[in-house]
């Protein structure tokens, strides 16, 4: 027995694939190897659009929100702009671990934790516009119930109330959902990592999993509960986020379209970003039997049909402002799609979110990464411009023609608009250096399956 | 005897067999339910359809205190609301009554999937006994395997079954890799 | 801010408390030297003059004593409180009780003057400090209302940039210096040879008995007057009609119809307050059984106004072209004179249909003409109105109110002439900025170097003081003793509620009591003047009323009868029509920086003027198809050469001006424009010839091929209007009987399954109601607002960006169909579904029991998300800092309104400060609040009392009365906001006879 006991049943260093074990490896390589060349540059760069992005901010938070160019009455500009945006970016991660977790869709597994991560992050990113859009932002808190001596109490019926709220735990509940299913993957890397500090580092993250049956039954059932609430709440955020617009009364905003074409919108935006991550992702690691072209198609469709439900969208615009038969409502279409100086955002925004993505019908094009690499960066310039064409233009377009007052940038708009990327591609890169943006464990799962 | 010195420094926890996949690691789960163990603690990379249930971990009361979290957290956050605009403020705000529930209904729903959040994640660390800085297996040899590629089945000598000689020689029996003892 | 312990009661004139050891209360200059904290104490309040000090070397003494003046308008002697007033007796409004209640206003009537006119107002004081003007509601020359510039006046007051200080030859030096140089130079001529006296229009009795005094006890002393916007033309028109100078009243209630031959009654005529009151009165429509008549007004004219805008019909002429029209008028009624029409600019059937309307309603009908327009047009007026039985009802002659109606530009010539050639020894110079606004061939300026002893008696620092050897700072009117006439001769007297704040200014009444060796107090002068001429025995009492009511009774002119010169046709000469090739450029004085004077005043840089909405800047006025034919669109930069000189101006297209001529306005091109700022000076005297100084022929323009920024605050200005629901609903009086709710939305307005929360409200309910047929459109309510509410100046680049703040706008539309202009002023409607409220997070606005839609600074933080929901786009936001923390205008804010922060909203109150207190009074009195008893700041500017605010739960009062009117409309009603502020449509009273019939007008009601 002994004998038994000493004999070390060895595991081969490097594992060929297929067999067990050798997706881990693959998966885990990018953090335990060394520091790529193509990490630091890119690191380093985002960490410098980064550091301008702070610049504004600070500008923006001493000498006021009066730097953009903002005005009466377009009192909304690229700071709303950019926080839809960036919370649509992030709808992608939610709905595919969410959505298509009950739908049992097994190919999902491969995008949901980098997927959901990039929304952990791009909730970040708009989570920030908020704050930095208020007059005011030391008393953002206000938005917030908390017990206070007068007794003073957000307005329960203001759409921006709900948004913070919204926000808030959409964030919350996301982060939970990351971090349960990433307990198994921290576990792993705990126990592979040679070096005494980050094998700490993974084991404190890992809060002591050891792969017990019963901590892998209670995971499952949390991870199905957690999709159970969190695929509503998905829904409900973008919707919130439309109603913003919807229960105003501004013409080109008070339409009940707004909150599912919002969420439509969002997940398309999504999507597209989910492709554009993964697409660098396979090029980086050379991941191309982890991400399947067949998993790219997949999505692919994601963005081709969600297209085509903004596209329906912008259709019953028009039918409402026809239907309405409310002068100023109809006047506001016109001057949007024709007049100056909006027309250019609004056919620049159809070219992008509708023309472009008809390419998708094509399985050559869906299977073409460069190709659909392009039409995503377009659906999200063309989601962006979507946004700003709602707020800047409605707003400006005022009841009243006396009011009527163009939106045009300052410098500060535009950092405002590009900054975020610094921040997004940051925090991205120290997240495919340190996590696994593969799930190992469920990657594992479906190998053994599959022999 | 260094293992004898060891075992006699540090108390046995258990004898824990390694297995080369799932499939083995389930059969042998059932074996040594037959065998009449009782203390059985089995560890896997990934989820082992049905290990569970040979185990007897498999009852699922969450959706339960999800469903109570849902109602608490809606309730609550209705309360909430009408206190603070009903009692304590009514203020006329746009013409709309004080009792808007139209408007609420939405913090209602918000706060009650918050409530569920907190619940799963609170359900599934508790009941877990997470976070746990030291865990005996982890003493096992070769156990780092146990997240990546092995698949491990543990009898604890707290087992009224437990005898060292005859444990280890049934798991033996069965067709694992190896058979360790584990301090505790 | 003063503490009320502090505050000081302007009737006793007690000086503050003064303890030496408070750092607040202080008596003189040594008194502060003497603190031994004295840099601190500086370098704390006044971080600029410190460095100064420290740079400059001075001690505290020296220092003090320089910086003096300019320390007291950052606010250094007024950290107590403000400067105590005068000693003399200063009688408060009859308003509010005789002694100062900390917090409670008191309101002194005193007298504005603007060209030598006076106009009655009331000045508000809090705690000794004035903070606002109001129209004196017994004052002929007001009636209550007020215009932009007497709004806005009291800011200059306050003004950091007026001159502080004693000046020699641009050195600073002091009072007692400027006497004896100047005793020198009086000596030197005896009799008063080569002693000249120049001021502008002078209608101050006491001030002419002054002037009579000096020229007593100097035989040769020469008196001359001279202001750029001259009366000459009106002068010498009453000369050619009657052979003696004569003063026009016009009655406008017993007119039913007006004919305005570019005579702008409504905003530049001298009493166009009372004017526009009366007109406003004949137009409004009250529906109370019987048939409603109001007024008809044609105008003929060529640069836009007000009075243009407000017409049922506007005939864009060439201003050379008025003549012709009044000529065949004339003719047309039977009056003999010359003129020769091949082709008029209106079709024949205007001219008929005018000369009928006018003669079949003669004795009630009425021909005005203005200050631009030729002598012969104002004697061929005269005729007309006599021809037409006018005279005694509609018109009244008195005596002249100027004490000496010269033509002053020839009056400017020749002391010029004399200057140059060296016969003036000492030129004093009142008020006025002759260098600046002399003619272009009047070379006023280089003649003053040869002048060896020249004074300037100036507000600001400005052109004619830099070129005088002494500069003396000019008195504020509220710091000053003085009296004026009205237009119609009435006298009033002006009465300092504070002492002045600088001890280096003076008035005019003080230097020509030094140059009389009079060494009374300007006190003592104008009551011993008014005593002298009053015949009863008790003056005492003729005094007090004076000062209370702000009118001297019994002043105003008798009416006369001048017979017309026999050879009318003669008189007038023969018509020589202009010479055709080239443009014609028409100079206007701006409507509110006036000739220039105004420039440095923010309030009336930033207010926008009324046709384009232009602010900081002035802008040449060009019609489309002329604009299109010289290639030049707004925004252009044009050069403009007449007579040799050139000038570039930026274009502003606007389809108001007459083709073939272009307007340019005086003024600009000083110190405070932002044309100046900018490197530029658009300054319309250096194209102004003595020969045409309204408007002359043969100017080329072209374009500078450069483009320059205009910052305007309304960027549709010729919108076609919406046809269902225009923002202004307009139909003719005839019309309107036939279809009386063709005004506004008839829908239901509120569509809701929830139940109406402002069911339960008892109490008042405040309501407001708009008359777009008395708006003419002037502005004052933007600016009563702006000082009522303590609204900052944004600034040219803010406003650019759509940042003004002003709570109440005036918009301006367009109709190209009958070439109207209308005029819509919008303040927030305080709806009762008020969309702002709903959708603000942190209910930072909320409504009030009393239907007011409130906004609570405090709490707000600014997510904007209320003024996006609002359809009125009424609210205003605080993008950046704008307060303007100069210490001195602290003085100047209303206490009772609170300033507001950087990154906060804000919007209209409808004044509820004015609300609250009026509530206090009540309350105390225990009885509701009297219908009229609070009116908020626009509607008391308001010259033609458009604007109504009440209480709608009671219906009998006055706005109730006209909320049930047909014709109240709530704008953008089919939102379902139900606004509280509604407004009654505009009624205009066409003549059929006329193209512009009422049909083609209610096409589109």
């Amino acid at each position: 027995m002994a004998t038994l006991r000493d004999q070390n049943v060895g595991i081969p260093a490097e594992r060929e694939a297929g067999t067990p074990g050798f997706l881990v490896d693959v998966i885990s390589a990018p953090i335990f190897r060394n520091t790529p060349a193509w990490w630091w540059i890119g690191f380093t760069a985002s960490a410098g659009l980064l550091g301008v992005f702070l610049f504004a901010v600070v500008n923006i938070l001493i000498r006021g929100v009066g730097l953009w160019g903002i005005q009466i009455p377009a009192i909304w500009g690229v700071g709303i702009v950019n926080f839809i945006f960036w919370i649509g970016i992030g709808h992608a991660g939610t709905f595919i671990s969410a959505v298509l977790l009950l739908m049992r869709q097994h190919w999902r597994s491969t995008f949901s934790r980098f997927a959901e991560g990039a929304t952990l992050i791009a909730l970040v990113c708009a989570g920030l516009f908020p704050l930095l859009h208020l007059g005011r932002p030391q008393y953002a808190y206000w938005l917030f119930p908390y017990p206070n001596i007068l007794e003073l109490n957000p307005n329960w019926r203001s759409a921006l109330a709900w948004d913070a709220v919204a926000v808030s735990v959409y964030g919350l509940v996301s982060l939970f959902f990351w971090y349960i299913d990433l307990l198994p993957d921290l576990a792993a890397m705990r126990d592979k990592a040679e070096n005494r500090w980050v094998k700490t580092f993974y084991a404190i993250l890992s809060t002591g999993w050891r792969g017990d049956s019963s901590h892998w039954e209670r995971l499952h059932n949390a991870a199905y509960m957690f999709a159970a609430i969190a695929t509503p709440l998905v829904i409900s955020v973008h919707s919130i986020v439309g109603l913003d617009f919807a229960i105003a009364l501004t013409p080109g905003w008070h339409h009940t379209i707004f909150p599912p074409y919002f969420v439509a919108g969002a997940v398309f935006s999504g999507f597209a970003a989910v492709i554009i991550i993964a697409a660098g992702l396979r090029r980086a690691f050379s991941w191309q039997e982890v991400i399947t072209i067949d998993h790219m198609e997949n999505a692919a469709k994601f963005v081709l049909i969600t297209g085509l439900m903004v596209a329906y969208g912008y259709g019953i615009e028009w039918f409402a402002a026809w239907y309405l038969d409310h002068e100023m409502e109809w006047i506001l279409t016109i001057q949007r799609a024709f007049g100056q100086p909006y027309a250019f955002f609004y056919w620049a925004m159809i070219f992008f979110n509708v023309g472009a993505i008809q390419a998708l019908w094509f399985k050559r094009v869906r299977r073409n990464i460069p190709l659909l690499v392009t039409i995503c960066v377009g659906v999200l310039i063309g989601m962006w411009l979507e946004r700003y064409v709602i707020v800047t233009v409605s707003l400006g377009y005022a009841y009243l023609p006396a009011a009527h007052e163009y939106f045009s940038p300052t410098i500060w708009d535009w950092l405002t608009i590009f900054g975020p990327f610094g921040l997004f591609l940051t925090l991205l890169f120290l997240f495919i250096r340190i996590l696994p943006s593969i799930p190992m464990y469920e990657a594992e799962l479906l190998a053994s399956e599959e022999h | 005897m260094v293992d004898a010195a060891q075992t006699k420094s540090r108390p046995l926890f258990g004898v824990m067999a390694e297995f080369e996949d799932g499939e083995s690691l389930l059969e042998a789960a059932e074996k040594t339910r037959e065998a009449g163990y009782t203390r059985i603690q089995a560890y896997s990379p990934y989820r082992v359809e049905g290990l569970a249930k040979v185990l007897g971990q498999d009852g699922n009361i969450l959706p339960w205190f999800v469903l109570a979290a849902l109602i608490v957290g809606g309730v609550l956050a209705y309360y909430m609301q009408y206190v603070t605009d009903v009692v304590v403020y009514p203020i006329n705000i746009g013409g709309r009554p004080d009792e808007a529930w139209q408007a609420f209904s939405i913090i209602v729903f918000e706060a009650a999937i918050l409530f569920a959040g907190l619940t799963i994640l609170g359900f599934m660390f508790l009941r877990s006994n997470l976070p746990l800085p030291y865990h005996p297996a982890f003493n096992a040899p070769n156990f780092e395997q146990a997240s990546q590629t092995r698949f491990f089945i543990c009898i604890e000598v707290t087992d009224p079954q437990f005898d060292l000689d005859e444990t280890t020689s049934f798991l033996q029996s069965l067709d694992s890799l190896s058979v360790n003892e584990v301090e505790s | 801010m003063p503490s009320m312990s502090e505050t000081e009661n302007p009737n006793n004139g007690a000086h503050p408390p003064s303890d030496e050891s408070s750092s607040k209360t202080w008596r003189n200059i040594d008194e502060i030297a003497a603190r031994e904290d004295f840099e601190d104490f500086l370098k704390e309040n006044y971080p600029r003059e410190h460095v100064i000090m420290r740079r400059s070397g001075l001690d505290r003494r020296s220092f003090l004593k320089i910086m003096g003046a300019s320390l007291t308008l950052s606010g250094f002697a007024l950290q107590g409180c403000a400067p105590s007033p005068t000693d003399e007796r200063i009688i408060p409004y009859v308003r509010v009780p005789e002694e100062v209640i900390p917090g409670r206003p008191l309101y002194f009537a005193s007298t504005m003057v603007l060209g030598g006119y006076g106009t009655g107002v009331v000045i508000e004081t809090h705690e000794g400090r004035p903070h606002r003007l109001e129209g004196n509601a017994d004052h002929p020359a007001s009636l209550g209302g007020s215009n932009a510039i007497i709004q806005a006046n009291v800011l200059e007051l306050y003004n950091p940039d007026r001159a502080v200080e004693v000046r020699n030859a641009g050195n600073l030096s002091s009072f007692d210096e400027f006497v004896s140089a100047m005793q020198g130079a009086m000596a030197v001529s005896g009799d008063g040879t080569g002693v000249h006296l120049l001021t502008e229009t002078i209608t101050s009795p006491t001030v002419a008995s002054q002037i009579e005094a000096l020229q007593e006890a100097m035989p040769n002393a020469t008196w001359h007057q001279y202001e750029p916007v001259s009366r000459d033309n009106i002068v010498a028109g009453a000369e050619l009609a009657f052979g003696e100078v004569v003063n026009s009243v016009y009655d406008f209630s017993q007119a039913s119809v007006i004919l305005s031959l570019d005579g702008d009654f409504l905003s530049s005529m001298d009493g166009s307050l009372h004017y526009a009151r009366d007109y406003a009165a004949n137009r409004k429509v009250f529906l109370d059984g019987e048939e409603p008549e109001i007024s008809r007004l044609y105008a003929v004219e060529s640069a836009p106004s007000l009075t243009g805008a407000a017409a049922d019909h506007r005939i864009k002429v060439k201003a050379s072209e008025v003549e012709l029209f009044a000529r065949a008028l004339a003719a047309e009624l039977g009056i003999e004179t010359d003129f020769s029409m091949d082709e008029a600019p209106w079709d024949s059937q205007t001219l008929t249909a005018i000369a009928e309307d006018l003669t079949a309603n003669a004795g009630e009908s009425l021909v005005v003409t203005g200050a631009w327009q030729s002598p012969a047009v104002h004697a061929l007026v005269h005729a007309i109105n006599a021809e037409l039985g006018n005279v005694g009802t509609t018109v009244t002659y008195t005596e002249p109110v100027e004490v000496n109606p010269v033509n002053q530009t020839e009056d400017l010539r020749t002391l010029t002439d004399a200057m140059s050639a060296g016969e003036v020894g000492a030129l004093f110079i009142f008020g006025g900025n002759p260098a600046f606004t002399a003619p272009n061939d009047i070379e006023f300026a280089s003649a003053l170097a040869n002048v060896p002893f020249s004074v300037h008696l100036s507000y600001y620092n400005d052109e004619t003081s830099e070129l005088c050897t002494w500069q003396i700072p000019q008195k504020h009117f509220i710091e000053t003793w003085g009296d004026a006439r009205a237009f119609d001769g009435t006298a009033s007297l002006m009465q300092p509620p504070i002492g002045p704040l600088l001890d280096t200014t003076r008035s005019e009444i003080d230097m020509l009591a030094l140059m009389t060796g009079d060494d009374r107090s300007s006190f003592d002068i104008v009551q011993a003047y008014w005593e002298a001429n009053y015949d009863g025995d008790d003056f005492d009492g003729f005094w007090r009323r004076a000062l209370h009511n702000g009118v001297i009774e019994e002043t105003a002119f008798e009416p006369m009868e001048p017979t017309l010169v026999a050879d009318l046709a003669g008189a007038v000469g023969s018509y020589e029509a202009p010479q055709a090739e080239g443009l014609e450029v028409i100079f206007q004085p701006d409507p509110y920086i006036y000739d220039g004077r105004f420039a440095q005043n923010s309030w009336l840089q930033e207010l926008p003027k009324p046709f384009n909405k232009l602010t900081w800047d002035t802008a040449m006025l060009v019609n489309p198809v002329t604009a299109r034919e010289l290639r030049l669109d707004t925004g252009n930069l044009a050069e403009l050469s007449y007579g040799g000189e050139i000038v570039q101006m930026p274009v502003w297209v606007l389809p108001e001006q007459p083709e073939g001529s272009v307007t340019v306005y005086l003024g600009y091109g000083k110190e405070g424009g932002a044309d100046v700022d900018a490197g530029f000076a658009f300054n319309a005297y250096a194209i102004r010839p003595s020969g045409n100084m309204w408007f002359g022929q043969g100017v080329e323009v072209s374009s500078a091929r450069r483009s320059y920024t205009l910052a305007n605050t309304q960027i549709e200005l010729n919108f076609e209007s919406y046809e269902e629901h225009p923002p202004v609903e307009t139909a003719s009086l005839s019309f309107f009987l036939e279809n009386l709710d063709f005004a506004g939305y008839d829908g239901d307005t509120d569509k809701t399954l929830l139940p109406d929360y402002n069911a339960d409200y008892a109490g008042y309910q405040w309501g407001m109601t708009i008359d777009l047929s008395a708006c003419i459109g002037c502005n004052a309510c933007m600016v009563a607002c702006q000082s009522e509410n303590n609204s900052p100046s944004v600034g040219k680049t803010e406003v650019e960006r759509g940042r003004e703040m002003h709570w109440i706008r005036v918009d301006r539309y367009y109709d190209a169909d009958d070439d109207s202009t209308k005029f819509q002023p919008v303040p927030c409607m305080h709806c009762e579904q008020a969309p702002c409220e709903q959708v603000c997070p942190v209910q930072a606005t909320v409504h009030s029991e009393e239907g007011l839609n409130q906004m609570v600074y405090n709490r707000c933080v600014g997510t904007r998300y209320c003024s996006g929901n609002c359809p009125y786009s009424v609210r205003r936001f605080n993008f950046l800092d704008y307060v303007d923390d100069t210490p001195i205008l602290d003085e100047l804010r209303n206490p009772n309104v609170s300033v507001r922060s950087r990154g906060v909203m804000e919007k209209c109150t409808y004044c509820v400060q004015r609300i609250n207190s009026a509530r206090i009074d009540a309350n105390v009195e225990n009885r509701r609040i009297n219908d009229g008893e609070v009116m908020p700041a626009c509607a008391t500017a308001c010259p033609t009392q458009a604007i109504v605010f009440g209480d709608i739960a009671e219906s009998t009062t006055q706005v109730s009365q006209l909320k049930a009117q047909p014709h109240n409309y709530g704008l953008l009603a089919e939102t379902g906001v139900r606004p509280r502020t509604t407004y009654l449509a505009r009624l205009t009273n066409p003549n059929e006879n006329l193209h512009a019939s009422a049909e083609a007008e209610s096409e589109e009601a």
